[in-house]
């Protein structure tokens, strides 16, 4: 009797405890306007020093400059970021007052949606003084995040292995890219690194053959029309096929990763086992994380992406990409103030001092101390025209089919005409 | 999903000729005490359950019938456009059959190495514990850690080319997951050795189960080992074997934080999964993405009801009528 009655008391004062534990989940108010006190969240993709640092001192300086206001700064690995947490603390009401926003079709989806604040009045001092690379983050006129970095894709290499090998000077036609490969085969390392098996590294030599095959007005149109009817999206294809038939990439390839562990290609780089890598300005970043003592290498070089004989895209062109920062439509007003802080010239010259990446604010191009990333930034300055990465500027939905139709031609089973196949279909269901 | 939900007990016997017998009458009191309990206990569960099982499974469905980036609202309804699509993309039918043939070679190959196993295992001898923890090692390692090392070990410069080179058979040294005609057999060997072990150690639970008894009237009637565990031991270690081949199934089709980690799908889809493909082509897509979730759950729940219903009959036939034979 006396049991019984225990039991069902226990049962029910358990009972109620998960009953406020759950109701203690339930989220608070954020941005609370009492007393003044602010909060803001910033998401941004810095995992590792210098550039978490960097940014954590910048949360505290605004803190400090801004009293009232506290700045909750969180750095995610960046796919994660981009494709999975912001996607869906946008989609549940509780996103992040300031964050990470990709260039081209990955802001306009974002923007058409209505979740990033017009920052073209707001923020007009700062759009001003960026200068010319504002634009990809642009749509219809408005500036919907600006970018903190901005550089050139380009092809890093490890200066000792091209003296062993005896290449002289850097390649800048295909043809010496491929004596080049010649050589370093002859020395027993791997020529070119690709991680094939996250598909975009990969995808990134079909864009560049793209960029160097298709005139500027066509890419200028096609690419946010989708419409991909011009025989040059083929040509790149087969340009990138006749160069794989040289065989120079490293072995395994196809399951390499791009930046993961010794044995991405990142890490063959690092470790000296592959001799070069066609990416992004971030490179020398995440080379260094991956060598023993966590620096930049000395031999780590850099070279603008050889010219392709007789293809008729525009010799000026180039590929390059960056970061930017946007602001939730809802976030407090000090998130604007946040934003400009971090592009103000003071913050932009630490970041340029990281050498992390090349920074978008024209007055700190003296700050830039890597000579790989004066030379990307240099790349960048004369080229007469840039090309987005070209699935950033297509957006979210394209990602994934077009690199793994680039990524089967690299496997030998897939065709030029596949790559422009996957795009058409992939944009018939937009 | 497994039908553990005993159906109550029936409590009115059948009733032989005359009068019924006269049914203990209960008080309304007592039956409002019983229902309240029953909302007590059963109901947070049940918030639980339809709010984070039964309420994603239908929005899933919902989403799937409409073009969505997951960011604006949702209002491009497309009908069965993303199905049709699905059903039409090669590499999502490959990432079907790969489904098909990690469960089809699981309960071919596994199945039988974890039965000899635990057969050998259960007889007494020396340093069987050590030999058993040993076994179970890989199945409590995480399935991120496991799947990174074996794709360190199993890349170009890894431990397994270097062990064959070291040995002679430089000749059989390859890039193991980056081979689209090896690669899911070097998939579904890694998931053999990460698994081999829990069905080893639920084959050994189910010979706990065998009467010693019938082993030493076997003996006596002068049978020997092989003929004690053919006609014996297997027939009895046959409702074991049937829950394995369930739990087998339903995993490889669902499979995901293995190929996820070590190989992403590829290459070339050669080891892609469903589960996979779906969040792959899910990303900006989530519209796509539902469909495939609704497509892999209608798979995993007709091939879970079919085997119950054939295979498993007379393992639940117990469990879901009532007590008597």
């Amino acid at each position: 009797m006396n049991r019984s009655r225990t039991t069902r008391v226990a049962a029910i004062a358990a009972v109620s405890t998960l009953a406020l534990g759950l109701a203690a989940c339930t989220p608070g108010g954020d941005n609370g306007d009492n007393d003044g006190d602010v909060t803001i969240t910033w998401w941004h993709n810095a995992t590792s020093d210098p550039l978490q640092g960097l940014w954590e001192d910048v949360a505290a300086e605004f803190e400090e400059a801004n009293p009232g206001v506290t700045v909750e700064v969180t750095g995610y690995q960046n796919e994660d970021l981009q494709r999975t947490l912001i996607p869906n603390a946008l989609q549940s009401g509780d996103a992040p007052d300031v964050f990470m926003v990709w260039p081209g079709g990955e802001v306009r989806a974002q923007a058409e949606a209505g979740h990033l604040k017009d920052l073209t009045e707001v923020a007009a001092d700062t759009i001003e003084e960026m200068g010319a690379a504002v634009s990809p983050w642009q749509l219809d006129g408005k500036q919907y995040a600006i970018p903190y970095a901005f550089g050139a894709a380009g092809i890093w290499y490890n200066t000792e292995l091209f003296d062993k090998a005896g290449i002289e000077g850097t390649p800048e036609t295909l043809s010496e890219l491929a004596d080049a490969v010649t050589a370093l085969k002859a020395i027993d390392v791997a020529p070119i690194a690709v991680g094939a098996g996250d598909l975009w590294p990969a995808g990134h030599w079909w864009y560049q053959f793209a960029v160097s095959s298709c005139p500027t007005d066509v890419l200028e149109t096609a690419i946010p029309e989708f419409d991909f009817s011009d025989p040059c999206w083929v040509e790149a294809g087969e340009q990138l096929e006749e160069f794989i038939a040289t065989d120079p990439f490293n072995e395994g390839f196809l399951a390499t990763p791009g930046q993961t562990g010794a044995d991405s290609s990142n890490g063959l780089i690092a470790n000296g086992q592959a001799a070069m890598e066609f990416m992004g300005p971030w490179n020398s970043g995440t080379i260094g994380a991956l060598t023993e003592d966590g620096e930049v290498p000395e031999w780590l070089g850099w070279f603008p992406f050889p010219t392709v004989d007789g293809a008729g895209g525009d010799a000026g062109s180039i590929m390059g990409g960056g970061d930017g920062f946007g602001v939730h439509v809802d976030a407090p007003d000090e998130a604007v103030d946040l934003l400009k802080y971090i592009m103000s010239e003071d913050v932009q010259r630490r970041f340029a001092e990281t050498g992390a990446g090349v920074p978008t604010h024209p007055g700190v191009a003296d700050a830039l101390t890597d000579p790989n990333l004066i030379a990307s930034a240099a790349a960048l300055g004369e080229a007469s025209y840039v090309q987005l990465w070209i699935d950033s500027a297509l957006g979210p939905a394209f990602g994934n089919p077009l690199n793994q139709a680039i990524v089967n031609i690299f496997a030998g089973s897939g065709t030029p005409q596949d790559v422009v196949a996957a795009l058409e279909q992939t944009a018939a269901a937009q | 999903m497994t039908a553990t939900h005993a159906a109550p007990p029936r409590v009115t016997a059948p009733s032989p000729a005359g009068p019924a017998p006269a049914t203990p009458r209960r008080r309304p009191a007592a039956d409002r005490r019983k229902w309240l309990e029953i909302a007590l206990f059963a109901g947070p569960a049940l918030v639980v359950f339809v709010g984070f099982v039964i309420v994603p499974v239908a929005l899933a469905a919902v989403y799937s019938l409409y073009n969505w980036n997951g960011l604006g609202p949702l209002e491009r309804f497309i009908g069965l456009d993303n199905y049709v699509r699905a059903f039409s993309d090669p590499l999502f039918i490959k990432a079907i059959g790969n489904n098909a043939t990690i469960v089809i070679a699981s309960i071919l190959v596994q199945g039988p190495i974890a039965i000899a196993v635990a057969l050998l295992l259960n007889r007494r001898m020396r340093g069987r514990t050590v030999i058993r923890a040993l076994i179970f090692v890989p199945y409590v390692l995480a399935e991120v850690i496991a799947g990174l090392s074996w794709k360190l070990l199993l890349s170009p410069r890894g431990g397994v080319n270097a062990v064959l080179e070291a040995i002679g058979l430089g000749d059989l040294a390859r890039p193991w997951l980056a081979d689209p005609d090896i690669a899911l057999w070097v998939m579904f060997g890694i998931l053999s050795w990460k698994y081999l072990g829990f069905a080893i150690l639920l084959m050994l639970a189910g010979l706990q189960g065998v009467p010693e008894e019938l082993h030493e009237a076997a003996a006596i009637d002068g049978a020997n080992w092989w003929q004690t565990q053919w006609r014996i031991t297997l027939p009895l270690l046959g409702p074991t074997i049937r829950i394995w081949i369930f739990l087998s199934m339903i995993g490889s089709l669902q499979l995901f934080d293995m190929v996820w980690v070590t190989t992403k799908g590829g290459p070339i889809g050669a080891t892609n999964t469903m589960a996979v493909y779906m969040i792959q082509y899910g990303q900006g897509q989530y519209g796509y993405g539902s469909a495939i979730a609704v497509i892999l759950f209608v798979i995993s729940l007709v091939v879970a009801v079919i085997y119950q219903r054939f295979a498993m009959r007379r393992d639940l036939a117990g469990a879901l009528t009532s007590g008597v034979r």
